[in-house]
């Protein structure tokens, strides 16, 4: 199994473990990462006031995935969700397209149609398969429960991206996690968005979405919330302690991402996942790995 | 509201840009307001809200509001209307129209210069690809040839230039 690692333009820079963790457990489940330095922006950025710009960045990344002949994997939600749009969209419009391809054709690049995208952890299911990767799994982490967030571009427009998961009772993350043994939390608040997306144009609403679920997860005593978008992190994270004063209270809800619980169950040690890196650390996970 | 302050072609404009379409097909159910995460924190956004002022052709007032630059692009509006108008990318349609009417927020500009000076939106120096070498992570560059083609834009005076190609 190989795929074109789409790393886009935060994970490499600050989700180190997010990323360590990911290349790690591809290597034992044998899917071989390829990496391409030209590959960077998907061009979501964009997409809010400049959306044609946006989709001829868009239709770069997958140009170049065609020309590698590999399909194009991705560690962030956001950009697997705009690739594949993009994906779909310009497959549906060969007017786009041809407009695109004529701005692609100065570099050197043509995007055709039949490009597949998709989030890495969907592609280890769906390639790999449950099954294969159940029986690669050699620690148990049954004493644990993990409250994994889907978040929104992982499961929609389902018209695009469906087939996996039901938006509305999703389950691939949780299949996952009961992989290494760990039990799941589908707690209430499970399907709301983590406000990443408005962080930039309204702090304080951004907060008021991601603190209602870490407000929730805070009372339930979980091991760890669970991620699988470098986006979902920035607010659950990293504006946690910020999210908590503003709602005048204190929040301990450890936060890791999905690819360093695979890990563990894979039989890797939390320093070859990148576990130092994590802010909001689960300390009730990781003493049970210290000797 | 006085009709003669509309703008009946808004609305063409609207559905005229890629995503915009699926706005002649609200029935006004309300169905995106109920589920909207951002409406529940926001009562004064309201996606139904916005389609109606864009149908009646309120065109100054939409693209000069501050709230359509709120949604948070999580999707729920679109998987549970009925009629398939996909808020979503009719948000995105009306934004772009803001945006080069020059209604938007000043990090879009910030955004494409960032990409045509970096090529990518978080800057990356010896000191992150140190770090990633401390991992035993390949190395990152940054590339932005491609981009400011495409964006057709420039990096400022003494700022980062071409790349090896």
């Amino acid at each position: 199994m190989k795929a074109l690692l789409f790393l886009g333009c935060t994970v490499p820079v600050r989700n180190l473990n997010y990323e360590l963790s990911a290349r790690k457990v591809c290597e034992i489940l044998g899917v071989e990462l390829v990496d391409d330095q030209a590959l960077a922006c998907c061009g979501y950025p964009l997409k809010g006031t400049d959306q044609a710009h946006a989709l001829t960045i868009a239709a770069r990344a997958l140009a170049q995935a065609r020309a590698h002949g590999l399909p194009l994997v991705a560690l962030c939600s956001a950009c697997a969700g705009t690739l594949a749009e993009a994906e779909h969209h310009l497959a549906h419009h060969p007017e786009e397209a041809a407009r695109v391809n004529a701005e692609l054709a100065p570099l050197g690049l043509e995007y055709a149609p039949g490009v597949r995208v998709t989030h890495l952890v969907r592609y280890l299911l769906e390639e790999v398969g449950l099954e294969a990767i159940k029986a690669k799994m050699t620690r148990d982490l049954g004493e644990f429960t993990f409250a994994p967030h889907y978040g929104c571009h992982y499961l929609k427009p389902a018209e695009i991206i469906g087939g996996l998961d039901d938006p509305e009772a999703p389950t691939s993350m949780g299949r996952l996690i009961e992989a290494t043994g760990a039990k799941v939390d589908n707690y209430p608040r499970l399907k709301d968005c983590c406000g990443g997306g408005v962080l930039g144009a309204d702090e304080d609403l951004a907060g008021s979405l991601a603190g209602a679920k870490l407000a929730e997860l805070n009372a339930r005593e979980v091991t760890a919330m669970v991620l699988v978008c470098p986006f979902c992190n920035v607010m659950y994270e990293g504006q946690q302690k910020a999210i908590a004063k503003r709602m005048d209270t204190k929040f301990k809800v450890p936060v890791v991402y999905l690819t360093q619980v695979l890990g563990l169950g894979l039989g890797l040690e939390p320093d070859e996942l990148g576990f130092k890196l994590n802010r909001a650390k689960p300390k009730e996970l990781l003493a049970a790995f210290k000797e | 509201m006085r009709l003669n302050d509309c703008d009946p072609g808004f609305k063409h404009e609207v559905a005229a840009e890629p995503g915009g379409e699926g706005i002649r097909a609200c029935f006004a159910c309300a169905a995106c307001s109920a589920r909207c995460p951002v409406g529940a924190n926001r009562p004064d956004y309201d996606p139904r809200r916005l389609i109606r002022l864009t149908l009646l052709g309120r065109r100054d007032e939409v693209l000069s509001s501050p709230l359509i630059w709120l949604c948070s692009s999580c999707y729920t509006c679109g998987e549970v209307c009925p009629q398939q108008v996909r808020f979503t990318e009719v948000l995105t349609a009306i934004k772009n129209i803001a945006a080069r009417e020059g209604h938007a927020p000043p990090s879009a500009k910030i955004t494409a210069e960032l990409l045509a000076k970096q090529g990518r939106l978080l800057e990356v120096t010896d000191f992150e690809n140190d770090k990633r070498a401390d991992l035993g992570l390949p190395p990152v560059e940054q590339r932005p040839g491609d981009f400011q083609a495409i964006l057709g834009l420039k990096p400022a005076e003494g700022e980062a230039g071409e790349e090896p190609r």
